[in-house]
C-alpha cells in the first residue's frame, strides 16, 4: 500500500511525493503482462473432485446439499420466469445460467448482515438469504405484494430485512455507493462488511473507478466481486479492456486481489470467507474476479446468437457447469442420487409454479402507489397531480385496465 | 474533474484577498488597455468600476429567537452549521476535495481537529464518486454532507443525483432512501469565475422529481436552511452563492436552528409588481425595488423562492395574484411567468 514516504533530503533515493521507488538508470516500459495472467483459482476440477486437500472447506453435507438446492432452484425460477416472459405473461427477464455458482458460493461466505450492492445478474444471493418465491415472482409481475410496489422493471429485487439493496438499471452506480455504506459501517464498528457484485462491462464505467479508489484511500471494509463472464450484451471482452481482465487492476489501486474459477462453487466461496475475515479485521477492501461464463441471452430482450456460436454455449453448458460440477461432487460422497435428483427437480419445479401461479393471480398495487414515495413527504404539487388522476380516471375510466389494480 | 489547475485562481484571491481586490494591476492593466484602446489603464476609477460588485449586500434583521448570535459572514455561518451537525450527530461526516484542511472557501476550518478525520476527510478528486460514496453512506444510515467544490463541476455526479439519490426511495418502494445526503456546492457568479466557476446549474436539477434544491441570500438564511437540508429526509443540494462568502456580514444564532424549506420568503410588501429571486440576486432586487418606487412610483412585492425545488408556489401565486406582471428571475435566466 502506498504511503506517503517523509521528506528526508539526506537520501540518494527519489523523495517525490507521489510514489516510493528506486531511481533506474535504463529506460524501460513497464509490459503488462496479458498472454500469462493473474492464475484462476480454483478447489475442485470438472468432476468435482477436490484438487488439494487442503483448500478443501469440508462442508458439512447438509450446507453442501443447501447450495445445490438454491443453485438448482435458481435455475428452475429462471427457466420458468424466461418461458412466461416468452409468452408475454411479464414483460422482461433475465437470466443467471451460468452463474450461480458466483451467487451462493459468496453470500455463504457472507453473514447476513453485511449489506450487499448488486448489479441485476445476483439473483441467487437473494435466493440463499432465503428471499421467498412469491416476493421474486411479485416483482417480476409488479403485483400488489411486490415489495418495490410495482415500480421498477422485473429482476429488480431488493429487500430490507435480508440487507440486499434494491438494484437499478444504471450499471456500476451501485459501486461507490457499496463503498459509502462500507465506510459507514467502519464508523459504527459492527463487525460488519459490504459486497458489491458487478460485471466486467460495468467495470469500464467511471464509477467503477471511484468506487475502487475511494474505498482503498478510505479504508473501507469491503468486497468488491465481479462476474467476468465474458460478455456485455454482445460486447466480448476483447472489445471491452486491453489488461488482464478485472484482476490485475486491483493492485493499480492498491487492493488485494484475486481471480477465481466462478463455476467452483468452493473456490468462490474460500476466496469470499477470507478477503470478508482481512476486510472486516484490516478496514481494507478485496477484489474478486470470479471467471465465468453467461450461458444465456443476455435478457429477454437479446438474441445471442447473433453474435456467437451455439458450440462456445454448449460447452459451458454441458461440460463446465457450476451445477454439474457440485452434483459430481455430492454424488462422490453419496449425498445425492438419481433418485433425489429427480424428486428434488420434481418438487423445486412444483414449488415455483405455485408462486408464479399465486403472483399471476394477484392484482396489480393500488395505482396512488405512483405518487407516494418521490419524497418521504407527499409534496403539494404531487398531491395535485394525484387528484388530477383520479378526476381524470374518474371521468374517463372505460380507457383504463382499472379492474386490474388494486382499489 | 480537471478542476486542479482553475481552482488555483479562485482558491488563492479568495482566500488573501477581498472581493473588491482580485485581480493583479497588471492583468488589470492588459485587460484595460485590449478593451478600451486608451493609455488610462491605470486609472484607479475603471479598475475600481471594473470590480464593483454587481450588488449591495443587505442583512437580515438580527434574529432574537434562537439565542444569543454572533457576526458571522456566510462561510463562517455554513461552518457553524456543519459544527452543530457534528456535535449533535455522531454519525454525521463531512467529506469531499480538499475539506480536511479547511476548504478552498474556508467552510471547513477547524472542523476536522474539532472531530476527528474519520468524520471530515479529503476523497480523491473525482465528483461521481463523492456523490455515489455520499449517497451510500446515507443509506447506510449515516448523515452524508458531500461538497462538490464548484456547482461547475457538479456534473459528472449528474447520474449519481439525478437517476439514483433522487429515485433511491421511490423506485425500492421506501425500502431504502438516501434521505440523509446533503450536496453543498459553492454557486454562481464571482467577478472573474468565467466558464467554470460561475455557474447556476439549479435549473438543470429542477426538472429532477426526488431532490431539494436550496438557495440561500445570506449568512443566517444559509445556516438554518443548511441544517434544514441536513435534517431533511430527502437527498438535497445545497447551493451557496460563493460571492457572498465573505462579503455578507450579519448577526447569526450560534445555536442551531431551522428555516423550513419549500417556503418562500416575502421580503417587502408591494402592490403593483412581484419581484422573485433566490441568492445574490435578491439583493439586485431589492435595489430594483426601490429604484421603481423612486423613479416610477412603482410599489414591488420582493419575494426570496429560497428553495427551487419542492418550490413555494402557493405564496408567489397567492401574493402576486392581485399583480398584473411576475418576474422570475432564474440566476440569470428569466423564465416568466
Amino acid at each position: 500500500m502506498h504511503q506517503q514516504q517523509p521528506f528526508d533530503s539526506s537520501l540518494e533515493k527519489p523523495q517525490f511525493p507521489g510514489a516510493s521507488a528506486e531511481f533506474v538508470d535504463n529506460l524501460e516500459f513497464i509490459q503488462p503482462n496479458v498472454i500469462s495472467g493473474i492464475p484462476v483459482y480454483r478447489v475442485m476440477d470438472r468432476q468435482g473432485k477436490i484438487i488439494n486437500p487442503s483448500e478443501d472447506p469440508q462442508l458439512s453435507k447438509e450446507t453442501v446439499l443447501n447450495f445445490y438446492q438454491k443453485m438448482t432452484l435458481l435455475n428452475t425460477m429462471d427457466r420458468i420466469l424466461y418461458e412466461s416472459q416468452r409468452q408475454g405473461r411479464i414483460s422482461f427477464y433475465m437470466t443467471n445460467y451460468g452463474e450461480e455458482g458466483t451467487h451462493i458460493g459468496s453470500a455463504a461466505a457472507l453473514e447476513s448482515n453485511d449489506i450487499v450492492f448488486g448489479q441485476y445478474r445476483e439473483a441467487g444471493v437473494l435466493m440463499y438469504r432465503g428471499f421467498p418465491l412469491d416476493l421474486f415472482m411479485a416483482q417480476c409481475y409488479a403485483n400488489a405484494d411486490d415489495l418495490g410496489k410495482g415500480r421498477q422493471m422485473p429482476v429488480h429485487y431488493g429487500s430490507k430485512d435480508l440487507n440486499f439493496v434494491t438494484i437499478s438499471s444504471p450499471l456500476a452506480t451501485q459501486i461507490p455507493q457499496a463503498v459509502g455504506a462500507a465506510y459507514a459501517l467502519k464508523r459504527e464498528n459492527m463487525n460488519r462488511a459490504v459486497i458489491c457484485y458487478f460485471g466486467e462491462g460495468a467495470a469500464s464505467e467511471g464509477d467503477a473507478h471511484a468506487g475502487f479508489n475511494f474505498s482503498a484511500t478510505l479504508e473501507c471494509p469491503m468486497i468488491f466481486f465481479c462476474r467476468n463472464n465474458g460478455y456485455a450484451i454482445s460486447t466480448p471482452t476483447n472489445e471491452q479492456y486491453r489488461g488482464d481482465g478485472i484482476a490485475a487492476r486491483g493492485p493499480g489501486y492498491g487492493m488485494l486481489s484475486i481471480r477465481v474459477d466462478g463455476n467452483d462453487v468452493f473456490a468462490v466461496y474460500n476466496a469470499t470467507k477470507e478477503a470478508r475475515r482481512r476486510a472486516v479485521a484490516e478496514n481494507q477492501p478485496f477484489l474478486i474476479e470470479a471467471m465465468t461464463y453467461r450461458i444465456g441471452h443476455h435478457s429477454t430482450s437479446d438474441d445471442s446468437s447473433a453474435y456467437r456460436s451455439v458450440d462456445e454455449v454448449n460447452y459451458w453448458d454441458k461440460q463446465d457447469h457450476p451445477i454439474s460440477r457440485l452434483r459430481h461432487y455430492m454424488t462422490a460422497r453419496s449425498w445425492w442420487s438419481e433418485d433425489d435428483e429427480r424428486s428434488w427437480r420434481k418438487q423445486s419445479r412444483k414449488t415455483v409454479m405455485e408462486a408464479f401461479e399465486r403472483a399471476e393471480r394477484r392484482l396489480k398495487p393500488n395505482p396512488e402507489l405512483l405518487f407516494t414515495d418521490v419524497y418521504q413527504e407527499m409534496i403539494p404539487s404531487l398531491s395535485k397531480q394525484r387528484e388530477s388522476l383520479f378526476r381524470h380516471i374518474q371521468q374517463y375510466k372505460e380507457h383504463y385496465p382499472l379492474d386490474l389494480y388494486e382499489k | 474533474m480537471a478542476a486542479a489547475a482553475a481552482r488555483l485562481l479562485i482558491r488563492g484571491s479568495h482566500q488573501t484577498l477581498p472581493i473588491s481586490s482580485v485581480g493583479t494591476g497588471k492583468q488589470s492593466c492588459i485587460g484595460n488597455a485590449l478593451l478600451t484602446l486608451s493609455s488610462g489603464c491605470n486609472s484607479r476609477l475603471k479598475t475600481q468600476r471594473r470590480h464593483a460588485a454587481h450588488f449591495t449586500f443587505q442583512p437580515d434583521p438580527v434574529p432574537t429567537q434562537y439565542g444569543s448570535t454572533q457576526k458571522m459572514n456566510l462561510f463562517q455561518s455554513i461552518t457553524s452549521a456543519l459544527d452543530n451537525t457534528l456535535a449533535s450527530d455522531p454519525t454525521a461526516v463531512i467529506f469531499g476535495e480538499d475539506v480536511a484542511f479547511g476548504g478552498v472557501f474556508r467552510c471547513t476550518v477547524g472542523l476536522r481537529d474539532k472531530y476527528g478525520k474519520d468524520r471530515v476527510f479529503n476523497t480523491p478528486l473525482c465528483e461521481q464518486g463523492i456523490v455515489g460514496f455520499g449517497i451510500g453512506a446515507a443509506v447506510a444510515g449515516a448523515t452524508a454532507i458531500a461538497e462538490i467544490q464548484f456547482a461547475d463541476y457538479i456534473f459528472p455526479a449528474f447520474d449519481q443525483i439525478v437517476n439514483e439519490a433522487a429515485k433511491y426511495r421511490y423506485r425500492s418502494g421506501n425500502l431504502f432512501d438516501c434521505g440523509n445526503l446533503t450536496i453543498r456546492a459553492p454557486w454562481g457568479c464571482v467577478g472573474h469565475g468565467s466558464l467554470y466557476h460561475s455557474q447556476s446549474p439549479e435549473a438543470f436539477f429542477a426538472h429532477c422529481p426526488g431532490i431539494k434544491i436550496v438557495i440561500p441570500r445570506g449568512p443566517t438564511q444559509a445556516k438554518g436552511l443548511l441544517l434544514s437540508c441536513i435534517a431533511d429526509n430527502n437527498p438535497c443540494i445545497f447551493f451557496e452563492p460563493k460571492i457572498l462568502y465573505r462579503a455578507a456580514v450579519e448577526q447569526v444564532p450560534v445555536d442551531a436552528y431551522t428555516i423550513p424549506l419549500s417556503q418562500a420568503e416575502v421580503l417587502q410588501e408591494g402592490s403593483d409588481v412581484t419581484l422573485v429571486a433566490w441568492g445574490t440576486q435578491i439583493h439586485v432586487l431589492r435595489e430594483v425595488a426601490n429604484m421603481a418606487q423612486e423613479k416610477l412610483g412603482v410599489s414591488c412585492e420582493v419575494i426570496d423562492l429560497r428553495t427551487i425545488l419542492p418550490w413555494d408556489n402557493e405564496t408567489v401565486c397567492k401574493v402576486s395574484g392581485h399583480h398584473s406582471i411576475v418576474s422570475i428571475i432564474v440566476g440569470h435566466f428569466i423564465i416568466g411567468i
